[in-house]
């Protein structure tokens, strides 16, 4: 995204810039991207259609009650993605089977965000054995694949949504750990960490004042790309059955069930895998563009 | 002998070393240091001389592993500072004693406005909260001529000189007993430096702080200390007061330093480096550690550390070339 203003209007929005605190300055950053606009718009956009649904919806007579008479319909005005083969609804169960998806991936990453991102800034900020203990037990964790990490303890806990966001969000731990842990590294050394100590600043207020607010660009686009991938896996656990339970919607068990009827009735794997593609998508370009906006250095 | 001076800070035969892979990194080697209150001390020396080493010592900033201070006693206002736990060194850093870097650049934070990096130093130290730490950041901030309102940009969009100006507001935010400023001046340019010198001194003034000043510039020294250190290979080889130093040369090393700046009266004069480098500290020369660059060098100092010899009460040298007889008149070497 290359600023094609002339120089004065440039200087014209430095000054406006000079009384506007820093979120603010952060809005304007992002604004110049305009591909991480839309991504933003298009995730408010499903945020909020996520949180209507409930309104707009009754999650008994709209989402989950069959209706055999209107199976397998085409789209038409009054289905515009047209009805399962069970005759509800697609539109309606893929926005709210949104809240499902937005939820999980969220609180998810935020879980593996937190604890990830403190076990990562103590091994890179302190180095030596705790780095060492710290770190081999992420590699455990990173040597066991993600998705079936998450396949063993649904299946030894049972099928729940809470399972699902412990066992999602254990097996990323790792890479926020490794990601936060090499950002501190670089941080860790740099000069005004000395300063920092020269004038008095115990650990604790080194690393949350001054380190951590340094290594978080690569930890922003990580966690938007981590909501993204943890989107895709609970659609593949849905998919195989071990996601979420059967009449709750959920877009990787719509195109699970679609999937039998593909040949004939495209629309109906069309729309769920549009959905998630859309989402994950847009989060993919606001992460991005964030990664740009949060970092003052560039501008 | 020096017990009626006001001390502010004594460093008595300080040694440190860095216990890397490679062998021990004898960076300071029983260095002795004496500031007096209100006084500033220069520190000169070449790269690798040892003297960021000492002004780390001071603060125990020094990176561990692999430096540890073997020996040596630290004296802050006539009490010990070495060895002091954590916290307690906490509550001296920024408050009584604090530290100006060579790098402004990096100095400050990049994420963090500038008032909000001056009010952690007052926050630290003073009771009374955000709003009053910030009140007084703007105090310093015009103290050292920056319009306070800029107070809410960040370091990049600040000139070099600038952020040193609020490096050295964040230094003397606490109004500190001892100023520690390592090359506060090597990274800008030569009237940005005059103008941060000029500076320095008056705040030096106005506060009455003690300083001990680091450099590899005899301009600043001239300028701006009373007393002045020449280290080599982590002692101190020679010291004295500005006329000892600079009118009463003594020691080869001291000798070597102004004959290595450019002769503006005589242009024709050529340079006169000091031959060699600063030796390898994991392998010191036996004896004077310089008498392998010296162009003086006799047997002796190749075998024997040379005692202090005194000129006046304060003004010594370390060096094979002196006795108790012609230290007075010296003359044995001559300035190019």
């Amino acid at each position: 995204m290359t600023d094609n203003r002339n120089p004065v209007d440039a200087l014209k929005i430095k000054k406006k810039y000079k009384k506007q605190n820093q979120l603010k300055e952060i809005w304007h950053r992002l604004k110049k991207n305009k591909t991480s606009v839309l991504g933003l718009v298009i995730i408010g956009f499903i945020i909020i259609l996520s949180i209507a649904s409930g309104f707009i919806y009754d999650y008994d007579k709209d989402i989950i009650s069959q209706n055999i008479s209107e199976r397998l319909q085409f789209p038409s005005i009054e289905h515009p993605f047209g009805t399962d083969e069970l005759g509800r609804d697609i539109m309606a169960r893929i926005i709210y089977g949104s809240r499902t998806s937005l939820s999980i991936g969220f609180i998810t990453v935020v879980l593996a965000l937190i604890v990830g991102g403190m076990l990562g800034a103590v091994s890179g900020f302190y180095g030596g054995y705790v780095d060492n203990i710290i770190m081999r037990a992420m590699d455990i964790f990173l040597a066991i694949p993600g998705t079936l990490f998450a396949i063993t303890i649904v299946a030894a806990l049972g099928t729940s949504t809470i399972n699902l966001m412990i066992a999602l969000s254990i097996s990323s731990i790792p890479r926020f750990a490794r990601i936060v842990r090499s950002s501190v590294m670089t941080v860790r050394d740099v000069e005004f960490v000395e300063a920092a100590r020269a004038i008095g600043a115990n650990n604790f207020r080194i690393i949350t004042q001054h380190v951590i607010p340094n290594s978080l660009a690569p930890v922003i686009v990580q966690t938007t790309l981590s909501v993204a991938t943890i989107i895709l896996t609970i659609a593949g656990l849905s998919f195989l059955g071990l996601g979420v339970s059967a009449p709750q919607p959920e877009w990787g068990a719509m195109l699970s069930s679609a999937r039998t009827y593909m040949r004939e009735y495209s629309y109906m794997t069309l729309f769920p895998g549009l959905a998630i593609m859309v989402t994950i998508l847009s989060l993919n370009l606001l992460g991005d563009g964030l990664r740009d906006a949060l970092d003052p250095r560039l501008k | 002998m020096n017990s009626e001076k006001e001390l502010i800070l004594n460093i008595k035969d300080l040694k440190v070393e860095y216990r890397t892979e490679d062998g021990v990194v004898k960076a300071v080697n029983g260095l002795d240091l004496e500031i007096e209150k209100g006084k500033t001390h220069g520190l000169v020396g070449e790269t690798g001389a040892g003297k960021t080493t000492t002004a780390l010592s001071v603060l125990d900033l020094i990176q561990s592993p692999p430096g540890v201070i073997v020996d040596g006693i630290i004296e802050l206002e006539g009490k010990n500072i070495r060895g002091l736990k954590d916290k307690e060194m906490e509550k001296i850093r920024g408050n009584d004693v604090s530290m100006i870097f060579q790098d402004p650049m990096t100095s400050l934070n990049p994420v963090m406005t500038i008032e909000d990096q001056i009010a952690e130093v007052i926050e630290y130290h003073e009771s009374g909260g955000y709003k009053e730490a910030i009140k007084k950041t703007h105090e310093m901030l015009t103290l050292v001529g920056l319009p306070p309102k800029r107070g809410k940009e960040y370091p990049h969009q600040f000139s070099g000189g600038m952020k040193q100006r609020v490096v050295i507001a964040m230094a003397l935010a606490c109004r500190p007993k001892l100023l520690i400023a390592d090359e506060p001046t090597t990274a800008l340019d030569v009237t940005i430096q005059a103008q941060v010198l000029t500076l320095m001194k008056n705040l030096r003034n106005q506060y009455d702080t003690s300083m001990l000043m680091i450099t590899h510039d005899l301009g600043i020294i001239a300028e701006i200390c009373d007393k002045v250190s020449v280290i080599y290979a982590g002692r101190i080889i020679e010291h004295g007061n500005l006329v000892d130093i600079f009118d009463n040369t003594r020691h080869p090393y001291t000798e070597g330093l102004f004959n290595s700046l450019p002769n503006l009266k005589d242009r024709k004069a050529k340079l006169k480096p000091i031959k060699g480098l600063m030796p390898d500290p994991t392998d010191l020369p036996t004896g004077c550690p310089f008498h392998p660059r010296c162009d003086y060098a006799m047997d002796i100092c190749s075998k024997a550390y040379p005692e202090k010899q005194y000129r006046n009460d304060q003004h010594f040298v370390e060096c094979h070339l002196y006795n108790d007889d012609n230290i007075e008149k010296g003359g044995l070497i001559k300035r190019g």
